[in-house]
């Protein structure tokens, strides 16, 4: 540490040392202020992460266990289970293929444009979902630009599974993508290299060598698509439609349920969200599981040898003498 | 003719990493491939196994055209720098990756497996992971994995750079044997002239994506064809001189220079070997002090300091050494038998003057 911190002053914003990140300056911190900030941090996430979601589950249970499987089973409900688990069903695999295409092609080939292809990726994170549901109106609407071309056809691609598809794949399409990027780039190409000149060919290279060094990355971006994939409200309700029993996925559900105003119809919305939950949960848990096996791959592959000092004994070998004044 | 390239280029974008080089290694032959880095060879390695394609020039492997004949298909056994092996498998998958691509039988496959274990000296770490494998068993996995198919050429790419000293010495020995053992035409890459020396049949010398020399070792040694592989294989001894009244002076040296236009400058070059040290002071004309000798193992090196500061090295053995009754700090006197006239890193070299104490002495009376 080539800058110790007194540990008796507190480290403002203006004294702070430099070449020093805020994040390394907390670990050395008076043990009180400390202290202060986990409480902090705590009962941030009690009161707005486990309370709601402890609530949640309190709310949907309120009718008794038979009420809470009942309204799960109500045909509408079912309907919209069904759906959800459709549309992630075909987008979590689209997105798959999307994600490994693209991230190999970021990683492991230089190519005019890849910073743009790279930001491009991260569009759906920065763009409102509802205005990438409007955007789907716009083309496959009415009045939109392929409009009248899907309707000469018969072709419902709006207020129907493909619309909602489309718009889930648009919106879950970084995130297989963005996890594996920074694999693929640690694994470098060498070892799908040796595969080649060994005889295998470029699928078998895939299958046998790039999938298996990446599918803990992979696996982990496949869980948050799915998460979101189920989860997403904003750009579906637009191209949805809200037909009850065949264009509501579950958070529509839950949310046309808790719009009637009724007890029972409330109850049965936070037993719906209750399950979605349970997918939150679910997906934590998965994914701190994940994190810990990649971490240790990581770590393992750190091990290899990963440069070298061999002397560059060329040049050392030559003496150019000189004379001294 | 086991590999055999014909004008070779290769670039990259506006780089041109190899420019027109031909060269050809025999059937069995253990060749490397020595420069310094980013000088090409690794690129011509990447070309002959197909993980590059040239921008120009022929490509043979055993007298077939190999162009236009994809990586997998060119039967070449590939070792990289650190290795590339497949982390997710074991030892044993890992050696039997290319066969099990080429469908060999089971029985054959684990038979091939297991004699290559042993030929290598990894018995019993079959089931071990490459993360659970010391340097040098991931070198030698690398190199069971490139071998076990049979290739028909083995290429290394700098095989021993990324173990330390002591396992480094210890690889090339036993690539010797193993190449002995196997005759398999085999060509490495290395930055390290001594690797080079100690290990191969035969040099090719690169630089900045040219072809500097072919030879063996001793001839790239004895009969550097420039003053870029003179420096670059073994130690060099250069002089600068200013030529004055037909001599070039460095210090106390003198070198005949009639030829020379007054005020220009002279380089000379010699080997360590060629410096002639004696005790006695009245021996040769030139004086020094023994400042250090070094100890190589049979052979030592002497630093010589003249009087006016500049530094010669020396080579002899330890026996001449002995019965000279030479020790550092002692008064010397020595001469420089054999030199060549520098001309500039690319340049061919000049005959080697021979410089008997006779010419220095003829020299110095006649200014």
């Amino acid at each position: 540490m080539p800058h110790p911190i007194q540990l008796s002053r507190p480290v403002s914003r203006g004294t702070r040392l430099p070449g020093r990140g805020d994040s390394q300056a907390g670990s050395e911190e008076v043990p009180w202020v400390r202290s202060l900030l986990i409480t902090v941090a705590l009962l941030f996430a009690a009161t707005f992460l486990l309370m709601p979601l402890l609530n949640v589950f309190a709310q949907a249970l309120v009718g008794g266990w038979k009420f809470y499987l009942a309204s799960l089973l109500e045909p509408d409900t079912r309907a919209a289970i069904r759906l959800t688990l459709v549309v992630a069903a075909i987008s979590v695999p689209l997105n798959c293929v999307f994600g490994l295409a693209a991230a190999w092609a970021i990683a492991k080939f230089q190519f005019k444009g890849k910073t743009l292809v790279t930001a491009l990726i991260d569009l759906p994170f920065a763009v409102s979902p509802v205005v990438v549901g409007l955007l789907l109106v716009l083309i496959f609407g009415r009045g939109g630009f392929l409009g009248p071309w899907l309707e000469e056809h018969n072709l419902h691609i709006l207020f129907n599974t493909p619309g909602i598809v489309l718009a889930t794949v648009f919106i879950t399409s970084p995130f297989v993508a963005r996890e594996l990027i920074p694999v693929m780039q640690a694994t470098g190409s060498e070892q799908e290299q040796a595969a080649l000149t060994l005889g295998a060919s470029g699928w078998k290279t895939f299958w046998h060598v790039t999938l298996p060094s990446v599918k803990w990355g992979l696996l982990y971006g496949v869980i948050l698509c799915n998460a979101r994939a189920m989860g997403e409200f904003g750009a579906v309700s637009v191209v949805s439609g809200h037909i009850t029993g065949l264009t509501d996925t579950m958070p529509l559900r839950v949310e046309k349920l808790h719009q009637s105003a009724t007890a029972a119809s409330s109850t049965a919305a936070f037993a719906l969200a209750s399950l979605l939950a349970l997918l939150a949960l679910l997906t934590l848990a998965l994914k701190t599981l994940l994190e810990w096996k990649q971490h240790r791959d990581f770590a393992r592959a750190q091990q290899a040898p990963q440069s070298f000092s061999a002397a560059k004994s060329g040049a050392a070998n030559v003496h150019v003498i000189q004379v001294q004044p | 003719m086991s590999i055999e390239l014909r004008n070779v280029s290769k670039s990259f974008g506006e780089i041109t990493a190899v420019d027109r080089v031909s060269f050809s290694v025999k059937e069995g032959e253990l060749v490397a491939l020595l420069g310094p880095s980013g000088g090409g060879k690794t690129t011509v390695l990447r070309m002959i196994a197909g993980l590059e394609l040239p921008t120009e020039g022929d490509l043979f492997i055993r007298g077939r055209r190999v162009n236009d004949i994809p990586v997998q298909r060119r039967n070449i056994g590939f070792v990289f720098q650190n290795y590339a092996l497949f982390k997710n498998m074991s030892v044993f998958n890992n050696i039997a990756f290319g066969l099990k691509v080429k469908k060999w039988r089971k029985p054959d496959l684990r038979e091939r497996v297991h004699e290559l274990l042993g030929l290598l000296g990894l018995d019993g770490l079959d089931k071990r992971y490459p993360h659970q494998l010391s340097g040098g068993q991931r070198q030698r996995v690398a190199i069971a994995r490139a071998l076990a198919s049979k290739p028909s050429v083995v290429l290394l790419d700098e095989p021993f750079g990324a173990v330390d000293a002591k396992i480094r010495q210890e690889l090339r020995e036993w690539l010797v044997t193993l190449h002995n053992d196997l005759n398999v035409t085999t060509l490495f890459v290395t930055h390290d002239q001594e690797e080079a020396m100690e290990v191969s049949n035969r040099i090719i010398i690169f630089s900045k994506g040219h072809l500097e020399q072919i030879g063996t070792p001793r001839e790239v040694y004895e009969e550097p064809v420039n003053e870029f592989v003179a420096r670059f294989i073994g130690v060099l001894n250069v002089l600068e001189l200013k030529v004055s009244e037909g001599v070039a002076r460095v210090g106390e040296l003198e070198f005949p220079a009639h030829d020379r236009p007054e005020g220009s400058t002279l380089r000379i070059g010699f080997r360590p070997f060629a410096v002639q040290v004696s005790p006695e002071i009245a021996a040769y004309r030139s004086r020094a002090v023994l400042r250090h000798t070094y100890f190589l193992g049979v052979m030592l090196r002497l630093e010589l300091e003249l009087p006016s500061g500049l530094i010669i090295r020396s080579r002899m053995t330890k026996e001449e050494y002995g019965a000279l009754g030479l020790r550092d700090g002692l008064d010397v006197s020595f001469m420089i038998r054999r030199y060549r006239i520098l001309r500039g890193e690319n340049e061919p070299l000049s005959q080697e003057f021979q410089s008997g104490e006779t010419t220095f002495s003829t020299f110095g009376a006649g200014i």
